[in-house]
């Protein structure tokens, strides 16, 4: 690669270039634009803070559905939930996730960062957005929960402050494109680019489609809430609003997809088993979930059932084709990887040589694991148009998506902290002991989370309610998963606290690197006699992860024919 | 490597195990794509999204009609209606009641009418867990046949306000 980029003097957007603001990383020697470094230090900060004022609303929200405790007033309940929605679900992930692509286009393809300023513009605003909303909420002006479902109506700063949000990530992801436009005009780098940013690109791209469904729907919103216009039709609200909801899911799957290969990577050296079917299955996320706000409309009046069908399943579920072909991908190239390195014995041998003391490893493996049996699983059956009926707006649905959004995304994006951390600020982390046990904590707490609301769910506990009580008609088993819900979020936000304390006290008081590599986390061992590549030729190697996602097809389809049997025992409905 | 440059000929087909996992997820995508429209015709629970255009006002004094002319009891100072076997039925929701009870046969169908006449609502007949959603505007008519019998309730699903928790109504079975 270097011989043939040598041929080519230098142009403006090379790290090489004369002039360039750049420094070469002591521990993997990639060049590092300090431009981009400083954004993605400014964004990735700024995405923590908000994960801690999404975490503490979270640990007063499961205190208060945990009936037993019932902490909260119901108007304090109803604000704090609104807040955060709002923090978690679109202030922190779209922070880090513009970090996660200010990085992903300029160090794997040895560019700068396009522009300094469009970098500013663009964190301004989700700044502001993002503070001007949480003091509406806080003020008790925008008690509309996340969705702010019409006619609901908040306080008009509570649209502009969304608007400035979505528009602000816009911005980011202008400068994310054109630092590829002109890596590729300068040629930073020759041929296809790497897995990692192919990912980020995909995101980039959905993230586009999703962020201007948000502008459609909250612009003529705001407009209506300052008087100016009429109010829009409530229905066509839920169709644009999830558009911005849902797509912005798979913003974060893509993310997180990509999140999962780079820490394989950096981890047990894995590399992507075949390049085509990683790139292809990220291709297919762009091309089919176009539509997944009907998800959410599913049991809504005025759209027919053919258009149900078809916009939750449109072309043979290929969306979710593509998560199944990363399943299988990501835990064959680490199972691959592992065998190389003489990690060969049995079926799952290689599972137990991991490197499970490095936290980023292990937040990945978590992720990838809850994601896929718990978020996925449930996620599928859920958005099947029929068996919405026994599921709509029960704590089934936060079930499922805690364990997407949290255990997977939030979990793989704090694992890539723990090498994000050490690599641009250039300091070693603090309590290295509790840190290897951080995502253990978060993930665990979580699981119990999510499995406590989805068989509260079931029962057919709803989901944004204050107090169940006053129906009367949940039984101890309704309390006991809520109960199970309330410990497993005290265990949650005891690992979120965890990770905050040491991001932050990192970046205060973690040892200067100066100029050595960062301290190792501990990757894979080779051991002697190791196979080494010759195995990448075995394409029936990764007996593990055959077994692996075998049973995973097997849980699959007993949890979704088990809810179609659970569907057949209600009343019939047309 | 995810992070580096890939080989100039990284194109190539899936082989092997990939290529087997490939094809079974996407037999399995197949059967999950088949199973909505077998059930649209075969199966008996169905969401339609029969609904009409109509406005709170409107719906309100529909509701009005079909109770004065239902009415046969009622329930802690509501009233209950119940209309005949195969007719309509008509249930309002508003911040923070169902309105009114609804007094059913087991095994005879109705046509529910289901709207709003202030926020968005939702309905959730507990304890068999059917949802729907609750539109101000539009007249959502769920065709439905209670097979079990009994006292039911309905909670509001959908947030509608500070005192939403306390939306509960409820249909009789007999």
């Amino acid at each position: 690669m270097s011989s043939s980029s040598s041929l080519h003097a230098p142009l403006p957007a090379s790290l090489a270039a004369p002039g360039a603001k750049a420094r070469t990383c002591a521990t993997t020697g990639l060049g590092v634009c300090l431009t981009a470094q400083r954004f993605i230090k400014l964004n990735a900060v700024a995405a923590v803070v908000f994960l801690l004022f999404g975490g503490i609303a979270a640990i007063l929200l499961a205190l208060t559905r945990w009936q037993a405790v019932h902490l909260l007033r119901a108007d304090w309940f109803y604000r704090i939930l609104t807040f955060h929605g709002l923090n978690m679900l679109i202030f922190w992930i779209l922070f880090f996730e513009v970090a996660i692509l200010y990085f992903a286009c300029t160090v794997p393809l040895r560019s700068r960062l396009f522009s300094s300023k469009i970098a500013w513009l663009s964190f301004g605003m989700m700044l502001v957005g993002a503070v001007m909303t949480d003091v509406v909420i806080l003020q008790g002006k925008a008690d509309v929960l996340m969705t702010s479902y019409l006619p609901l109506l908040a306080h008009p700063l509570f649209y502009l402050g969304i608007i400035l949000m979505a528009v602000g990530t816009l911005i980011g992801v202008f400068n994310f494109f054109a630092t590829l436009y002109i890596a590729r005009r300068d040629r930073t780098y020759e041929g296809s680019v790497p897995l990692v940013t192919f990912g980020a690109t995909a995101a980039a791209i959905i993230a586009v489609v999703t962020l201007l469904h948000g502008a459609i729907v909250m612009i003529p919103t705001f407009t209506f809430s300052m008087g100016w216009t009429a109010q829009p039709d409530p229905m066509w609200y839920r169709m644009i609003w999830w558009g911005l909801g849902h797509q912005s899911q798979q913003v974060n799957v893509c993310a997180m997809v990509a999140v999962w290969y780079l820490i394989a990577y950096l981890a047990t050296g894995a590399k992507p088993v075949n390049e085509t079917v990683c790139r292809g299955a990220f291709v297919l996320y762009i091309l089919f979930i176009n539509l997944a706000s009907a998800h959410h409309l599913l049991v809504d009046p005025g759209v027919g059932a053919s258009w149900k069908i078809w916009n939750t399943s449109y072309a043979m579920y290929l969306a979710v084709l593509a998560s199944m072909i990363h399943g299988f991908t990501v835990p064959a190239s680490v199972e691959m990887a592992m065998r190389a390195k003489g990690h060969g014995r049995g079926l799952f041998g290689w599972v137990v040589a991991l490197p499970w003391r490095n936290p980023a490893f292990s937040a990945a493996a978590l992720s990838v694991v809850i994601f896929g049996f718990v978020g996925g699983i449930t996620g599928v059956t859920l958005g099947t148009q029929q068996i919405n009926i026994i599921a709509h707006n029960t704590l089934r649905i936060t079930g499922h998506f805690h364990a997407t959004v949290v255990g997977g995304t939030t979990l793989a994006f704090m694992g890539l902290a723990y090498y994000v951390i050490p690599l641009m600020f250039r300091r070693d982390f603090i309590w290295r002991g509790a840190a290897r046990l951080q995502p253990w904590l978060f993930g665990g707490g979580l699981l119990l989370v999510s499995l406590g609301m989805s068989f509260a769910g079931s029962l057919g506990v709803a989901r944004r309610v204050y107090d169940i009580e006053h129906a009367g008609v949940y039984g101890p088993a309704a309390h006991l998963f809520l109960g199970i819900m309330g410990i497993g979020a005290i265990i949650a936000v005891v690992g979120l606290l965890l990770f905050v304390v040491l991001c932050v006290g990192t970046l205060l008081a973690g040892p200067r690197q100066n100029g050595r590599p960062m301290s190792n986390w501990g990757v894979a061992q080779e051991l002697p006699g190791a196979p080494g590549e010759a195995i990448h030729a075995d394409h029936w190697a990764m007996k593990g992860t055959i077994v692996l996602t075998l049973v995973f097809l097997l849980c699959f389809a007993v949890y979704y024919f088990a809810n179609w049997k659970a569907l057949a025992d209600v009343w019939p409905v047309r | 490597m995810s992070l580096t440059l890939p080989a100039r000929d990284w194109y190539r087909p899936p082989e092997g195990a990939e290529k087997l996992w490939i094809g079974l997820a996407l037999l399995w995508c197949f059967v999950l794509s088949l199973m909505m429209p077998y059930w649209h015709f075969r199966g008996k629970q169905n969401s339609r999204g029969e609904a009409y255009a109509v406005t709170p006002t409107a719906f309100a004094e529909r509701t009005q009609a079909f109770v004065a002319a239902n009415q046969v009891g009622e329930h802690n100072g509501i009233p209950v209606a119940e209309p005949a076997p195969g007719g309509d039925a008509y249930l309002l929701a508003r911040m923070w009641a169902w309105y009114p009870v609804l007094k059913l046969r087991k095994g005879e169908t109705y046509r529910l009418h289901l709207s709003s006449a202030d926020l968005q609502h939702g309905f959730s007949l507990q304890p068999l867990n059917m949802n729907f959603q609750v539109l101000p505007g539009y007249d959502h008519v769920l065709t439905l046949t209670p097979t079990s019998s009994g006292e039911f309730t309905i909670v509001c699903n959908e947030f509608c306000g500070i005192g939403h928790e306390h939306m509960i109504g409820k249909i009789l079975v007999e």
